[in-house]
This record gives structure tokens, C-alpha cells and sequence, in this order.
């Protein structure tokens, strides 16, 4: 059989039986493979919400030390944020162009992205360098533990992402865009997209909320 | 049929064994030192909430054991006698009815929950004649110190009040995270590092009642208890005057000497103490245990006192 | 070179640790060699380790859990033992050193690795059957999960050999369980075993979920799937919404450990508190996550036994989903006396009774079962009565616990310990033998001994009551738990009574090992060669027993609620369908050798060899690519072979 034959539709069910509310089978490959990954990026969604819950509660607990309103440089954040937002971008043009089975053309994007991905990284790594080195590391306090291990964690997941990139890409250099491909590549995606949604919470919750007081 | 016929004559008499073997441990622990018998007024309170709300649901739970019973024995297959309704698995009358009777129950229970709430509330303070005593408690490895800010003593391990006076508590931990217990006065609350937690209590008459931290804290844990004297109001100011006269002063040198991990520490008493000593640890805890001096998890030699 | 690690890990000058070690290293080795003499690997190679077969992969969680449940349960009768003799002046045999290490790796070992892995593993067995498909939504998956959880499995127990193990209980509160106070690798080896294995949990989780939701025959809505699958899709959901919580505050903890961060530390900001809310925020829902399966296979149990169908099916299922999203409500009620005030302990207070609302409807519908029906009285039915009437008691104390001012009196308590294993072992424990009971014709081909099988009963219930009645009773009497020294003589009538009971569990216990050796031994007796043995009502029953790799060689259309009991009622006519060609999941050692990296990685983290620990973890994550790599995972089983198999069976 070929590989076709894997992602084929499921049989025709036939009519007396409730297709609605659930009845219609088993679904295809492509829909299950899509789903399951939902259902992982929710897991990873409640658990970026603990290390948000843990900001919230730790946010003033800076324990004599600094705050992020003395630390933050908002400017670096900006451009780090439009380097996510614009991968997204890019990211989703990549998409695009593997469903209409343009490899070309996905490699680019899939460079593109990956090229914004280190940008964001560069810039975030930097300025962790940067406040480490004024004495404002992660065990300076617990305010500054919880925002290094909460955008620390959402930096390991970006550099995740990138290294998932390269296999891919790699992947599709080998294989080219077979369907099995295709749905790892949309897993993928979905994946950076979500990234870029805890993102939006980072910067808005703690960066521009940054001044508590 | 043998097998069922075991099952029904042991099923039988483990339903009469039970009942009288548990009434008879329960009235005998009445005379006993827990939470069956209180001596003050919130210790009662929670009892007679404990005994009201296991009242409300044996209402319910008696008949549902009893009708598992009866209907596992009389459905059982080799019953001749019985109806069977193999076919049905739906009746809305008791369907009505299954989802009224635990709604019911709980929404009783909601009430007994929210009014015991507010009405037990640790932090309320206790109306009494008498104006209340306040008592600063910290828990150290492992023993508990006992601060009078007001009379200007301290002890350890014993906690003397005077009998109808109600006693304000404000708790801390100078290390890990305990639970100060008092169960025939009342309530137990956590104490924690660098925080306040607060209590009231109130014993209605003289006697001894024994404390404990009910918070496992370590290889201390289990000596970690106390003895609490409520004397008549005379016989407090007298211990109090007592105190000021013997033992040592609980100055700076004398809390890190106590703070030192021990076990088993037998009960003292201190003649002087800084009024502040309370808020002082809880800085100092909070600071950080390279600053304050404590730490460690090791068990020393048992006996090391404090005092 | 080596961390923290050196010889003087191994407790030499300690007989107590250093024997119970040897005898496990003796008897593994012992099983090793039998293997390997007897030229066993191949097939446990090919058959079960590489195995992604969802049947498989949950007799291997099983066995894990029934194995951790015999240590589980030294833990158990080693702390009761210490507890009956250790009064007044007597000191016991177990220092508090050994004890602390002893109730917290119980605590540990029997939620993560006995009761887990005995709930998980029937889901794996049997979701798939009732769903009446082949697999479930992702089988590599599925292996890797196993493999994690074992890998978690062993380190615990290597802590017993080399080095110790958290003295902090199974809640590892800070900041006991902060470096400060626990500067050993004790609450390392819990932190990396529960880390590694949640994550193996959470992958069922995803895995559950996507295959209750997305997998089912045609013909399956949501109304028509069993009550197990439903109650299974309650248990993942909640995988997926707690477990992560759990990962994310171990993760804190860990760096508060490892890099020195304050999200918990007395000093510098930390707060204990934050730990105590995210633990429960994932602890509470765990318990459901152990009980609600249970509650499905009470429900199969009870409605095939008294061979009717179960009391109201829809009530059931809203019943399970408000119970599943209930579970998220109540957290704050394990710690009502850390100070929250009046309104807020009221709230939780309240909304953990109303946990019993739906609780309370599931046991008038199992009751209403019963009601006119014709009840056998098999073992898995003598676990579902003693449960009903076991489980009824540890939910009246569950509901009095709920009361704030209540659990003032009795929270850490004797009473509290005593409330958790009624509902547990009432619960859970008992769920997962009548599961065992129930499906292992399905899993094996023959039948357990029934009357050994109603000796363990027995021998639980009465075990049982024994051995946790008393300690409702001492917590009244003003006994906190995790004592390793009693301090109150007139305690001891009933601590002795309370390790009588832990003796006659374990008098169940050998029941159920003598059950497994002579039911294997005399197995051509009841032998199960319709399939059906109990003539029950849902899709697995269908199958052969075992059923063959793929199942159902066709997908079966489904018309109903209890869609086998309505195939055979309606006599299905023994057509031979038009067989198709079946794709299958090949075998991989995927999960077995990820699992194996993860071990060494979690071990070198423990000790402290970042050079190990980053090979182990790169070598894992190299395995994974490897795997990945593949396009085409399957296999095909042509139409031909189909119809043979079907043919022989």
C-alpha cells in the first residue's frame, strides 16, 4: 500500500447511524495527530500559568533588592516582541507554502523564522547577561527568580523550537512534503504560534506592568 | 449457595459488632485528652459542630449501607423470591430523588459551614470578663517558645494561663513550617517563617492539657510537644513573679543558644525578655539563615536544653 | 568526577536499609538470570519491551504498580510496627532518621507508582476495546509513557541502595524540603523520579484524550460510549489540567535547590504558602484522577453482575463531568489552618461538599442497579459492595473534614490518615482488583481463581477496617500523624489492633499472589474460549480472549448504549465481512531506551554529575530525533492473514 493510503479518509458510515454528536468513527490521521497536539500545548499552557501565578504572587517580594521598573529596558523588549510577532508572520507563510507543497519557498520562511527566533533569543539572553551582571540574578530574590525561570522557560521553549526547526527542515530536505511531513510541520507551527501567545502575556504582564508600586 | 450463605451470616454479624465496638470506644474516649473532651469554649464549639454535621450525614449514609446490604442479599441470584427488572435502567421519580437527597444534605451543610466558619474564625478574639493575655508563640527545632511580651517573661515548652481568661495568640516559626496545637482548647493553626498567624483560645477551668505541633517539621517532630497549665488568675501572678525570679534572661546570647537544634527539651521558664523579641525573630528569619544563625536538619544528641 | 556521589552512599554501617537493599538487588538479579538462562529476551524484547500494543503496555503498568505495592506496603507495616511498640519510654527499632525517610517514601511510592500505574494501566488495557478501535491515538507515545514511569519507579527504589531519600513526606513542603534544611539528595531523588514520571503521565494524558475524543467505532457518539470511557476521559482531562501545575512548582523547587532562586526559601521573598496552594492546586485533582476510574469500573462491574443495565446512564456521565470539574475547586480544604479567614475557608469549605453531591448520585445509581437485578456474586462484585459501603464511611469523614472548624480539631491528624486510606484503598485499591478480576479472561485467555479471589477480598476488607477504624478513633483521642514516637501508653490497645489489620491486608495480599501462581498453574480449567465470559454488556467482550493485535479485524458499528449486550441480544447473524488490510504500529524501542537515558540523566542530577546527566539527557533526546525520523510507522497485516486469524479464533 502507499503511503497515500495512510492519511486516506475514514470509510463511509453508513446513514442510520448518528454522525453528529460524535458518531461518525474513527478521524483521519491528520485531525488526531492535530488534536493531540492541542491537547499537549493546553498541558503546557497550565503549566506556564503556574510560573505566571508565581510572578503574580512573588511580583513585590524583591526583598530589598531591585525592581523590575529599575531593570527593564523597554526598548530591548520591543524589538524582541516584533522579532517574535514578525516569525509568526513568517512562520505562518511557511505553512502556507508547505500546504501548497512548495518546499522552495517553505525553506525560506523556515530560515526567515528561524534567523527572527535568534534574534529574540540574542536580545533575551543579553539582557539576562546584563542583569546577572549588575547583581540582579535569579537568586537575588524571589521577584527575580520568578521572572527569570518565567521568561527563562519560555526562552528554553523558543530555543526548543528552533532546534525542532532545524530537524525539520532537515526532514523535508530528506523526504520532501509527504503528508506525514506536512503534520508534523503543522504541529510545529501550531507550537510557535502558542509561544507567541505566552509571549504577549510575558510582555504585557511583566514588562509593562512592570511598575507595580 | 454455600458461599452466599457465609457472606449473609458474616455480613450479619460484623453489622452488630460494629456499632457496639465503636460506641464503646468512642464513650470511653469522652473521658480521655482529645478533642472529645474540650475544656473551653471554641475546643466545645468544634465538637459540637463535629457531632451535629456526623449527625446530618448518618441520616443518610445508615440507609444507604443498610439498603447495600439488604439489596446485595436479596438480589442475589440464587434468590427465588425476588422481582427482577432486567430491563430497566431509568425511572425519573428516582432520579428526582437521588440527586434531591445529597443536594439537600449539603446545602444544610453549607449553612453549618459558612455560620462555623465566621463563628470559629481563629482570628476573632474571645469575649470574656477578663481582659485577654497575650502570648507570642515561636517553634523552633523542636520546641516551642512561649514569649509573655506583656508580663516580660518567657518559657519553653510549657504555656501557663490563668483559667477564664481568654489567650491571644500571635504565631511564627523560626524555621520550617509547624502547626502549634492545643486539641481540648481549641483550634490548631500553622506557624510559618516570617509570617503572623493568629489564634484565640480560652480554657474554662484549671487544669493540664497537653499541645503538640501537628505539622511533621523534622527528625524532632515527634517530642516536639508541651504541656499547657491554666491556673485560677491569683496562681498565674504568681508563676509570673516566679519566672521573673529564676532561670536565665532570653537575651540575645540565651534565644541563639535556644535556637540550636534539640529534642526532648524539658520545660523552663526564662526571667527576662525583650517585648520585641517576637517581631525581631521574624525579621530575622526572613533575613535569611546565614544572618540569623539557624539551620541545619541534623539531629543532635537528645536532651540538649534550652534554658 | 562523580558529583556528590561516593561509597559513602551505600549505608554500610546501617543493617536496616543495607539488607532490605541487598534483598531487593538479590532478588532482581535473581530474575535477571532466570531470563537470561532461560532464553527469554527475544521474546520479552520483541513481545512486550518494544511493545506499543495499548493491551501490553497495560499489563506492564500493572505489574509495576502490584510490584511497588509490595514495597509500598513494607513502608506500611514497618511504620505501623514502629508505632505499636515505640510508646513511652520505649524508643522502637526505627530511629526518626529512618522513619522520616519510610512514611515519606510511602506516602510517595503508592500514589505514584502503585496507584497510578494500576489505574492507568487497566485505562490502556481496556479504553481501546470498549471504543471498539485498534490503538490508541499515539502507541509510541504510549511506550515512552510506561518506560518514564518505570524509570521513576526505580529511582525511588534506588535511593533505598545508594544514598537516601526525602525526609520531607510525600508533599515535600517547604522549606523543609529547602536546602537549608534538607541539604542531602533525599528530596532530589523525590524531585527527579516524580519529575521524569509526570512526564510520562502527562503524555497518557494527551494521549487519552485525544483517542476518547477523536477515536471511537462509527456509530459511537458521545452518549453511547461507556461509563469507563467517560469516566477515563474525566481522569485524562485532569492529567492534562493538574499534571503540569505539579511540573511547574517541582521545577521551582528544584531551582531553588539547584541554583539557589527563592521562589520558597524563609528568606529573600520566598513563600511557603505558594508551594502549599500549587501543590494542592495539583494534588486535589489527582485524587480524582485516582478515583474516578474506579468509579467506572464499579459501574461495568456492577451493571454485567446483576445483568442489568446501569441505573441511569445519563446522570452517570453528568455526574463524572461534575465531578471532574468540581475537582478544581476544592484545593484550599488540605490547608484550612494555614490562616485564610473565615470567607474564603467557608468557600472551599462549601464547595468540597458539594463535591459530594454528584459522588452521592453515582452510589443511588449503583444501588438502583442492583434494585430488581440478579446479582453473582464474583470477586469483582464483592469489591464493588465492600467498596459502596467502605467508600460511604471515608466520604462522611471526607464531608466532615470539608467543615473548617472541624478540621481545626482533626487536620494532620490519625483521623485525617485514617480518612484518606478509607477512601483509597475503599476507593481506588479495591476498583483496581475488581478491574483485574474483571478483565484478565480478556488479557489471558482463562479466568482467575474466584475463590482465592474472595479470600483476598476478605482478607482487605476485613484487613481493612481493621487496620484504619482505630486511627479515626486515635485522631479523636489527639494523635498527629507521622509520629515515630508515641508518647500517650493508653493509645497502644489500638495501635496494636491497627497492625493486626496491616497483617491481615497482608494476608489479602499473599491471597492474591497464591490466586495469580495457581490460577497460571491450573489455567486449562477456565480456560475463556468465547470471549465473554461474564456475559458482559460492552464492546471488549466481543473480541477473543486475548484479543488479537488489531482487535476488531472490523470496526464495529455501534447502535447503542452497551453495544455488545444489544449485538447479542439482537443476534447478530455470523456473516463473514469483506476483511480489509490492517495497518498496525510496529514495535519500538523508542520508549524502553529513552527511558533508559532519562534514568541515568536523573541520576546523575541527583548526585550532581552534570557531565553524566548532560550525556543521559542528549543521548534522550538523540533517541527521540532517531524515532522521529521515521515517515512510515506501520505495518500492514493483508486482508488475507485478517480473515485466517479471524477464521481461527
Amino acid at each position: 500500500m502507499t503511503v497515500a493510503a495512510i492519511d486516506r479518509a475514514p470509510a463511509a458510515v453508513p446513514a442510520g447511524l448518528a454522525r453528529g454528536r460524535g458518531g461518525g468513527g474513527p478521524a483521519s490521521k491528520r485531525v488526531v495527530v492535530a488534536y493531540g497536539f492541542w491537547i499537549f500545548i493546553l498541558g503546557d499552557m497550565v503549566m506556564f500559568s503556574a510560573l505566571f501565578a508565581a510572578f503574580a504572587v512573588l511580583r513585590n517580594s524583591t526583598a530589598g533588592g531591585p525592581t523590575g521598573a529599575e531593570l527593564f529596558d523597554l526598548r530591548n523588549v520591543f524589538i524582541e516582541t516584533m522579532c517574535l510577532l514578525v516569525s509568526s508572520y513568517t512562520c505562518g507563510l511557511g505553512a502556507l507554502s508547505a500546504e501548497r507543497r512548495q518546499p522552495g519557498r517553505f525553506l525560506a520562511f523556515a530560515v526567515l523564522t528561524f534567523v527572527l527566533g535568534a534574534a529574540f533569543l540574542f536580545i533575551e539572553v543579553s539582557e539576562f547577561a546584563r542583569m546577572v551582571e549588575k547583581g540582579a540574578g535569579p537568586s537575588r530574590s524571589a521577584f527575580l527568580s520568578a521572572f527569570f525561570t518565567l521568561v527563562g522557560t519560555h526562552g528554553v521553549h523558543v530555543a526548543g523550537g528552533m532546534i525542532a526547526l532545524i530537524y525539520l527542515v532537515a526532514q523535508v530536505l530528506a523526504y520532501g512534503l509527504p503528508a506525514a511531513v506536512l503534520r508534523r510541520l503543522l504541529c510545529w507551527s501550531l507550537f510557535w504560534h502558542a509561544l507567541d501567545i505566552v509571549w504577549v502575556g510575558v510582555f504585557t504582564l511583566v514588562y509593562l506592568m512592570g511598575d507595580w508600586h | 449457595m454455600r458461599g452466599t450463605a457465609l457472606l449473609h451470616g458474616r455480613r450479619r454479624s460484623r453489622l452488630l459488632l460494629w456499632p457496639a465496638v465503636g460506641a464503646a470506644i468512642v464513650l470511653a474516649s469522652c473521658q480521655r485528652a482529645g478533642i472529645l473532651n474540650p475544656q473551653g469554649p471554641i475546643a466545645s464549639a468544634e465538637r459540637l459542630l463535629l457531632i451535629n454535621s456526623t449527625a446530618i450525614m448518618l441520616v443518610v449514609v445508615i440507609p444507604v449501607i443498610v439498603a447495600t446490604l439488604v439489596f446485595a442479599w436479596w438480589y442475589r441470584s440464587s434468590n427465588t423470591h425476588a422481582t427482577r427488572s432486567l430491563d430497566e435502567s431509568y425511572e425519573g421519580r428516582v432520579e428526582f430523588v437521588v440527586w434531591s437527597i445529597p443536594a439537600l444534605t449539603v446545602i444544610l451543610l453549607g449553612g453549618v459551614i459558612w455560620i462555623g466558619s465566621h463563628q470559629l474564625d481563629p482570628r476573632a478574639p474571645i469575649h470574656a470578663s477578663s481582659d485577654p493575655l497575650r502570648v507570642d508563640v515561636v517553634a523552633l527545632d523542636w520546641k516551642w517558645l512561649f514569649i509573655y511580651p506583656d508580663q516580660g517573661v518567657a518559657a519553653v515548652n510549657q504555656l501557663v494561663i490563668p483559667a477564664g481568661t481568654p489567650v491571644q495568640f500571635r504565631l511564627t516559626s523560626a524555621t520550617v513550617m509547624n502547626s502549634f496545637f492545643v486539641p481540648q482548647l481549641g483550634s490548631q493553626i500553622y506557624t510559618m517563617g516570617g509570617m503572623t498567624t493568629h489564634l484565640n483560645f480560652l480554657a474554662d477551668k484549671p487544669g493540664e492539657y497537653p499541645g503538640f505541633s501537628a505539622n511533621y517539621s523534622g527528625d524532632g517532630f515527634s517530642e516536639m510537644r508541651f504541656v499547657v497549665k491554666s491556673v485560677p488568675a491569683g496562681d498565674f501572678n504568681t508563676w509570673v513573679e516566679q519566672a521573673r525570679g529564676t532561670g536565665s534572661a532570653l537575651d540575645e546570647a540565651g534565644y541563639a543558644e535556644l535556637a540550636k537544634p534539640s529534642k526532648a527539651v524539658p520545660p523552663a521558664t526564662y526571667r527576662s525578655v525583650d517585648p520585641k523579641l517576637f517581631e525581631r525573630i521574624i525579621d530575622q528569619t526572613a533575613a535569611g539563615p546565614a544572618k540569623a544563625g539557624i539551620g541545619g536538619a541534623s539531629s543532635p544528641p537528645p536532651g540538649a536544653a534550652g534554658g | 568526577m562523580l558529583g556528590k556521589l561516593s561509597w559513602a552512599a551505600i549505608p554500610f554501617n546501617e543493617p536496616l536499609p543495607l539488607l532490605a537493599g541487598a534483598a531487593v538487588c538479590i532478588v532482581i538479579l535473581a530474575v535477571l538470570l532466570t531470563v537470561t538462562i532461560k532464553g527469554w529476551w527475544p521474546y520479552l524484547w520483541r513481545e512486550w519491551i518494544t511493545s506499543v500494543d495499548h493491551k501490553r503496555i497495560g499489563v506492564m503498568y500493572v505489574v509495576l504498580g502490584l510490584v511497588m505495592l509490595l514495597r509500598g506496603y513494607s513502608d506500611a507495616i514497618m511504620m505501623r510496627t514502629q508505632q505499636a511498640i515505640a510508646i513511652g519510654s520505649a524508643q522502637g527499632y526505627l530511629p526518626p532518621e529512618h522513619f522520616d525517610q519510610i512514611f515519606s517514601a510511602h506516602g510517595t511510592i503508592m500514589i505514584f507508582f502503585v496507584a497510578m500505574p494500576l489505574v492507568i494501566g487497566l485505562m490502556n488495557f481496556a479504553v481501546p476495546l470498549q471504543l471498539g478501535v485498534r490503538d490508541v491515538a499515539f502507541p509510541v507515545l504510549n511506550s515512552v509513557s510506561f518506560w518514564l514511569t518505570a524509570t521513576g519507579a526505580l529511582l525511588i527504589n534506588m535511593s533505598l541502595v545508594i544514598g537516601v531519600f526525602s525526609r520531607a513526606s510525600w508533599w515535600g513542603y517547604p522549606p523543609l524540603s529547602e536546602l537549608a534544611f534538607s541539604p542531602d539528595v533525599g528530596v532530589d531523588y523525590y524531585l527527579w523520579s516524580l519529575q521524569i514520571s509526570g512526564i510520562g503521565t502527562l503524555l497518557t494524558g494527551v494521549n487519552f484524550v485525544t483517542t476518547i475524543l477523536k477515536l471511537r467505532a462509527p456509530g459511537m457518539t458521545y452518549m453511547r460510549m461507556p461509563v469507563f470511557c467517560w469516566t477515563a476521559l474525566s481522569a485524562n482531562l485532569l492529567i492534562v489540567a493538574a499534571f503540569p501545575v505539579l511540573t511547574a512548582t517541582f521545577l521551582m523547587l528544584l531551582l531553588d535547590r539547584y541554583l539557589g532562586m527563592h521562589f520558597f526559601t524563609n528568606d529573600a521573598g520566598g513563600n511557603q504558602m505558594m508551594y502549599v496552594n500549587l501543590f494542592w492546586a495539583w494534588g486535589h485533582p489527582e485524587v480524582y484522577i485516582l478515583v474516578l476510574p474506579a468509579f467506572g469500573i464499579f459501574s461495568e462491574v456492577v451493571a454485567v453482575f446483576c445483568g442489568k443495565g446501569l441505573f441511569s446512564y445519563r446522570s452517570m456521565v453528568w455526574a463524572t463531568l461534575g465531578i471532574c470539574i468540581l475537582s478544581f475547586m476544592v484545593w484550599l480544604h488540605h490547608f484550612f489552618t494555614m490562616g485564610a479567614g473565615a470567607d474564603v475557608n467557608a468557600f472551599f469549605g462549601i464547595m468540597s461538599s458539594i463535591i459530594a453531591v454528584p459522588t452521592g448520585v453515582k452510589v443511588f445509581n449503583w444501588l438502583f442497579t442492583m434494585f430488581r437485578g440478579r446479582i453473582v456474586f464474583s470477586t469483582s462484585m464483592l469489591f464493588t459492595v465492600g467498596f459502596i459501603i467502605t467508600f460511604v464511611i471515608g466520604g462522611l469523614t471526607g464531608v466532615l473534614l470539608a467543615v473548617p472548624p472541624v478540621d481545626f480539631v482533626v487536620h494532620n491528624s490519625a483521623f485525617l490518615v485514617a480518612h484518606f486510606h478509607n477512601v483509597i484503598i475503599g476507593g481506588v485499591v479495591f476498583g483496581a482488583l475488581a478491574g483485574i478480576n474483571y478483565w484478565f479472561p480478556k488479557a489471558f485467555g482463562f479466568t482467575l481463581d474466584e475463590r482465592l479471589g474472595k479470600a483476598s477480598f476478605w482478607c482487605w476488607l476485613i484487613g481493612f477496617y481493621l487496620a484504619f477504624m482505630p486511627l479515626y478513633q486515635l485522631g479523636l483521642m489527639g494523635m498527629t500523624r507521622r509520629l515515630q514516637h508515641i508518647p500517650d501508653p493508653s493509645w497502644q490497645p489500638l495501635l496494636l489492633v491497627a497492625e493486626a489489620g496491616a497483617i491481615v491486608i497482608f494476608l489479602g495480599i499473599l491471597c492474591q499472589i497464591a490466586q495469580l501462581f495457581l490460577s497460571i498453574r491450573t489455567r486449562e480449567r477456565r480456560l475463556d474460549l468465547t470471549g465473554d465470559p461474564w456475559n458482559g454488556r460492552t464492546l471488549e467482550w466481543s473480541t477473543s480472549s486475548p484479543p488479537p493485535a488489531y482487535n476488531f479485524a472490523v470496526l464495529p458499528r455501534v447502535e447503542t448504549i452497551d453495544a455488545f449486550w444489544h449485538m447479542k441480544r439482537i443476534g447478530r447473524p455470523p456473516v463473514a465481512p469483506a476483511y480489509e488490510a490492517i495497518e498496525m504500529p510496529r514495535n519500538s524501542p523508542a520508549g524502553f531506551i529513552t527511558a533508559f537515558f532519562a534514568t541515568i540523566m536523573g541520576f546523575s542530577l541527583i548526585w550532581q554529575i552534570w557531565w553524566l546527566a548532560l550525556l543521559g539527557f542528549l543521548a534522550a533526546a538523540i533517541v527521540v530525533l532517531i524515532a522521529g525520523w521515521r515517515i512510515e510507522r506501520e505495518d500492514e497485516i493483508p486482508a488475507a492473514e485478517v480473515a485466517q486469524m479471524e477464521l481461527a479464533r
